[in-house]
């Protein structure tokens, strides 16, 4: 079973019903054995990096997932908020990511935007992507996806990064490492696109 | 490429969608599950929800209501209309919604901005004026479906939301509602420059031409509802929406 994991943060039923009008079944569930049982695995997540990792932690998930993602090699994807906490650290706040990801979240560069580019980065944006990733099997030409952050990744290695976008300057928004993989847009939101990504996460990983 | 987001208005008005003019006489246009899916094939940027009854009528989000038709949403939706509790706002966002409309609700329960944007982010919270010129050719704040005037001026109002925490502004003009004139320009110039959090300009816009003015004019995004359900010059009802082309064209400042 696909399980997206609800810690209580965030919007899980539209990620379901995206699922659903692909014909994937998915379960919403807080559950350590449900977790524990799962084949794949989604890590959404909205609102605040410091909040996300609190009620991970007092989730009682946090060991299960380490095993699962980090010894099972369980395949998790992780969005929008939910990929900012595999990184290490955050500049929003001072909490301890999940560290699956080497590199960290900082804050838009504001020296670099533009009057009228406001913050959050709120809307569509085409992405650059990695070719050689399963995610973006069989992608539809010029790729857009619904955004909305206020922080975004830095990667270590470069080649973990599995996309770009430009909003002021290019940066990362996505990331792949073995089995884990994380956007930073929504793709529960973003039509046709989004749902062959996760259409490519269900098949391939 | 980053776009500005064209977000379709659809008012709610019995179980059906509705347009209205000036905020009155309202003209069906169909159902809304059968719209969003319309929308859907059109990829539009995002979606607006509206029950324009709930909050005249002194009753809460329906929440089956909002669920049923956000689970066709594949994009983007907001939803305003009764909202007057923190509980209600989180039962929204937890039933495909990404962000709430909050109207009258500022002017009586003023501390529902502050605390939902802390416990679910900025982003989710989109705060709306109602905007009309008064005779001396000021702008005034209004409620109640363009019903009450508050005294306030939206230029004040507008900061005083940002400050509360509103993620965005939806700012519409009720004399242009639904007349094909054009956004009110000034009106969204003067609120956007004197907030940094994006303005949604709402009320009038009939081409894209309107819409790149209004983004010169400072718009992050763009709201049309009778644009997008009626087809002129006899308003027969089409659902249409702009051409990824197009969308460009706006984004490029064509």
């Amino acid at each position: 079973m696909l399980t997206i994991i609800d810690y209580g943060a965030g919007n899980l039923l539209s990620i379901k019903n995206m699922f659903k009008k692909i014909g994937v079944q998915a379960a919403i569930s807080n559950n350590i054995n449900d977790i524990e049982q799962a084949e794949k695995l989604i890590l959404p997540g909205v609102g605040h990096f410091d909040y996300g990792m609190k009620n991970l932690h007092q989730s009682g998930l946090i060991n299960i997932l380490h095993q699962k993602v980090l010894e099972n090699k369980t395949p998790i994807l992780g969005i929008c908020l939910g990929v900012q906490l595999l990184t290490e650290s955050s500049q929003e706040g001072t909490a301890k990511g999940l560290g699956w990801i080497k590199g960290t979240t900082i804050a838009f560069d504001k020296t670099k935007l533009s009057a009228e580019q406001k913050i959050p980065h709120m809307g569509w944006s085409e992405i650059k992507y990695q070719p050689s990733s399963k995610l973006f099997t069989d992608m539809y030409s010029e790729p857009r996806f619904y955004f909305v952050h206020s922080y975004h990744l830095q990667l270590q290695h470069q080649q973990q990064c599995l996309a770009t976008t430009m909003y002021g300057y290019e940066f990362a928004v996505g990331v792949e490492h073995e089995n884990i993989v994380g956007v930073q847009f929504h793709p529960e939101k973003s039509h046709k696109y989004g749902m062959k990504l996760l259409e490519n996460f269900v098949k391939y990983y | 490429m980053a776009f500005i987001r064209v977000i379709p208005t659809l008012l709610l008005h019995k179980g059906g969608l509705v347009k209205s003019v000036k905020f009155k006489d309202y003209k069906y246009v169909g159902d809304p599950i059968n719209a969003v899916k319309i929308f859907n094939e059109k990829e539009v940027d995002e979606i607006a929800l509206i029950d324009i009854d709930a909050t005249r009528n002194g009753t809460a989000p329906n929440i089956d209501t909002i669920a049923t038709i956000a689970g066709e949403a594949f994009m983007p939706m907001s939803y305003g209309g009764g909202i007057t509790t923190v509980q209600q706002i989180k039962d929204i966002l937890y039933n495909g919604i990404e962000k709430v409309i909050i109207n009258k609700a500022v002017h009586t329960h003023p501390s529902i901005i502050a605390e939902a944007a802390n416990l679910f982010g900025n982003q989710s919270i989109v705060a709306s004026i109602d905007v009309k010129k008064n005779i001396l050719g000021s702008y005034k704040v209004y409620t109640d479906n363009g019903k009450k005037n508050t005294g306030l001026h939206p230029v004040a109002f507008a900061q005083q939301l940002a400050q509360l925490g509103a993620g965005e502004i939806l700012l519409n003009n009720i004399d242009k509602d639904g007349t094909f004139s054009g956004y009110d320009v000034q009106l969204i110039q003067q609120v956007a420059s004197a907030v940094n959090i994006p303005v949604i300009a709402a009320g009038g816009a009939a081409t894209l031409k309107d819409f790149s003015l209004a983004k010169k004019h400072g718009a992050s995004a763009l709201a049309a509802g009778s644009m997008f359900v009626f087809q002129m010059p006899h308003k027969a009802v089409l659902i249409s929406y702009p051409t990824k082309n197009e969308l460009k064209q706006i984004a490029d400042g064509a």
